[in-house]
């Protein structure tokens, strides 16, 4: 699988096809079809409760049960096991950040293991967020809100996966700190990384973004470059209700 | 003063066999979620083990207390591979009731084999140290008398105990274990292979379990039922220290031991009854226990 990191700018590298998904009793995904090329960010938009956190969380494999096809460097991940996925390269942020009360930053920025060679390394990651350099002994939920994302993201980056998935990494944070992770994503993707991207604040998301695909009642209903974003301003203010 | 020193000093010993074994259900709480009333049958199942190694193979004490808790660590991951883990989710009652099914059956079968009274387990006569013959024999400190093999297990028990406390919050793999306690499912999108830490960690406990089976042996005679008598009072340990702690478990079990000690001593009617005095009281006034944190 050393083709994730060899794989030519622009070839697709996540396609969804057909993606079913239900929560417990409730089918929350309806057919949702989408893909990713190598180098790319893409963002999901659409209204809370669309199912774009569902879509991120059935590719991680963490939905009870979905149907249909997602492909990852051309293997089907579809029925795997979220462990697996995570050793095939895919890394996810969660919405919630989900940092652990239990385990000290360090432990926290150390606990995804290592997939494969070529992730960050801790220089070069407290180089991007100095912050968490002086708070490596702190308990991991004493950090602030913005502080907590930077972890978040920091520690999927140490681990070599170079497809993230962040589940709106803005949301509720203070606009300069909201810049600093834009600035982030974007040295990111000049260095190669290609990323799946969840967001509410689509003026966050317009200025990180290549592609956008719009998310609603479990299904993607469109989808459009970001050079055209102006041609569609009218049409996404329609969608997204803002 | 002879004896009040000497009911501290079982005390302490009934104390290290509450803390290995309140440890050891701490730890499969955390992680599994479940109430594991078959710690007791499986503390009684290190203990025959010991028996067995040393009466049909000749493998004696000291080789016993690696390989039962192995042995009998084996046993318990069977048991979470093939039961325990398609209960995961569930009500803590189901859990209990699997459990507690278990131990009867196991205590059963031993029952039907041995019956009820207690097999010898001789204290181990080597090495010889100095003048002494193994782990037999005392030595007189002053105050006191002290039977080595006491003392023994106190030490013993307590650098184990420490040991366990170091694994979980201080190496990286107990940062694992205490995420995956926390969000088991995040953990294994990271690419952790959570239920196989399950399986050990279920491996750990049961381990535990038998390592005091093991100690205990010598002192208490090599029964059936032996689990059945202790694990009521470490279930009492469990509850007064609050299911979430370990650290909160090691204490509690040697403390509580230590208070029975000095109850014999003060005002032996009690002696019995007050770890479940204390129960009551730590139920009323603090109810997850004195460490422990709100399910």
């Amino acid at each position: 699988m050393a083709e994730a990191t060899a794989k030519p700018a622009g070839a697709e590298i996540l396609s969804v096809s057909d993606l079913q998904a239900w929560y417990g009793e409730s089918h929350i995904l309806h057919g949702v079809n989408f893909n990713v090329k190598a180098g790319e960010v893409v963002t999901l938009l659409g209204r809370n409760g669309a199912g774009k956190t569902t879509t991120l969380k059935s590719v991680m494999g963490i939905i009870g049960k979905r149907t249909g096809s997602i492909r990852f460097n051309g293997q089907d991940i579809t029925r795997a096991s979220s462990d697996r996925i995570a050793r095939l390269g895919i890394a996810f942020c969660p919405e919630e950040r989900g940092i652990f009360a239990s385990l000290d930053v360090r432990e926290n920025l150390l606990l995804p293991p290592i997939v494969r060679s070529g992730g960050l390394s801790l220089d070069q990651i407290f180089e991007l967020f100095p912050n968490l350099k002086e708070r490596l002994n702190s308990q991991g939920t004493k950090l602030s809100g913005g502080e907590q994302q930077m972890l978040a993201i920091a520690r999927i980056l140490r681990t070599g996966a170079r497809f993230l998935m962040l589940d709106e990494p803005t949301e509720g944070l203070a606009p300069v700190i909201i810049q600093q992770i834009g600035h982030t994503i974007a040295r990111l993707k000049s260095e190669g990384f290609t990323i799946l991207l969840v967001e509410q604040n689509f003026r966050f998301a317009s200025t990180v973004a290549d592609r956008y695909y719009i998310v609603e009642h479990g299904k993607v209903i469109d989808g459009f470059a970001n050079s055209e974003l102006s041609a569609n301003m009218d049409k996404l203010h329609t969608y997204l209700g803002v | 003063m002879q004896a009040l020193y000497a009911q501290l000093l079982v005390g302490l010993i009934n104390g290290s066999f509450y803390a290995l074994l309140s440890l050891g259900l701490a730890v499969i709480f955390g992680m599994l979620n479940i109430i594991n009333f078959a710690h007791g049958a499986l503390y009684m199942m290190g203990a025959f083990c010991a028996y067995f190694l040393l009466h049909l193979t000749g493998i004696g004490y000291w080789w016993a207390l690696i390989i039962a808790p192995i042995v009998v660590g084996i046993f318990g991951m069977i048991l979470e591979r093939t039961m325990l883990q398609w209960l995961a989710g569930l009500d803590h009652l189901y859990g209990l009731l699997l459990t507690f099914g278990i131990a009867l059956i196991v205590q059963g079968v031993f029952q039907n084999y041995f019956g009820s009274s207690g097999l010898p387990y001789a204290i181990p006569d080597y090495p010889e140290v100095g003048g002494f013959r193994g782990l037999q024999g005392g030595m007189n400190l002053g105050f006191m008398f002290l039977p080595i093999y006491r003392g023994w297990v106190v030490v013993f028990s307590l650098v184990v105990c420490l040991a366990t406390w170091f694994l979980i919050e201080k190496t990286r793999l107990g940062a694992n274990l205490r995420a995956a306690t926390e969000n088991p499912t995040l953990v294994r999108a990271f690419g952790i292979n959570v239920p196989r830490m399950i399986t050990l960690t279920y491996g750990l406990g049961v381990g535990l379990a038998a390592l005091a089976g093991v100690l205990s042996a010598p002192i208490n005679q090599v029964r059936p039922l032996m689990g059945a008598d202790l694990i009521i009072v470490v279930f009492a340990v469990v509850v007064i220290g609050g299911m979430g702690s370990i650290m909160g478990s090691i204490i509690t079990g040697f403390a509580l031991g230590v208070i029975e000690g000095l109850t014999k001593y003060f005002y032996p009617e009690a002696s019995n009854t007050v770890v479940f005095v204390l129960m009551v009281l730590v139920l009323l006034v603090k109810p997850t226990g004195l460490t422990g944190r709100a399910a």
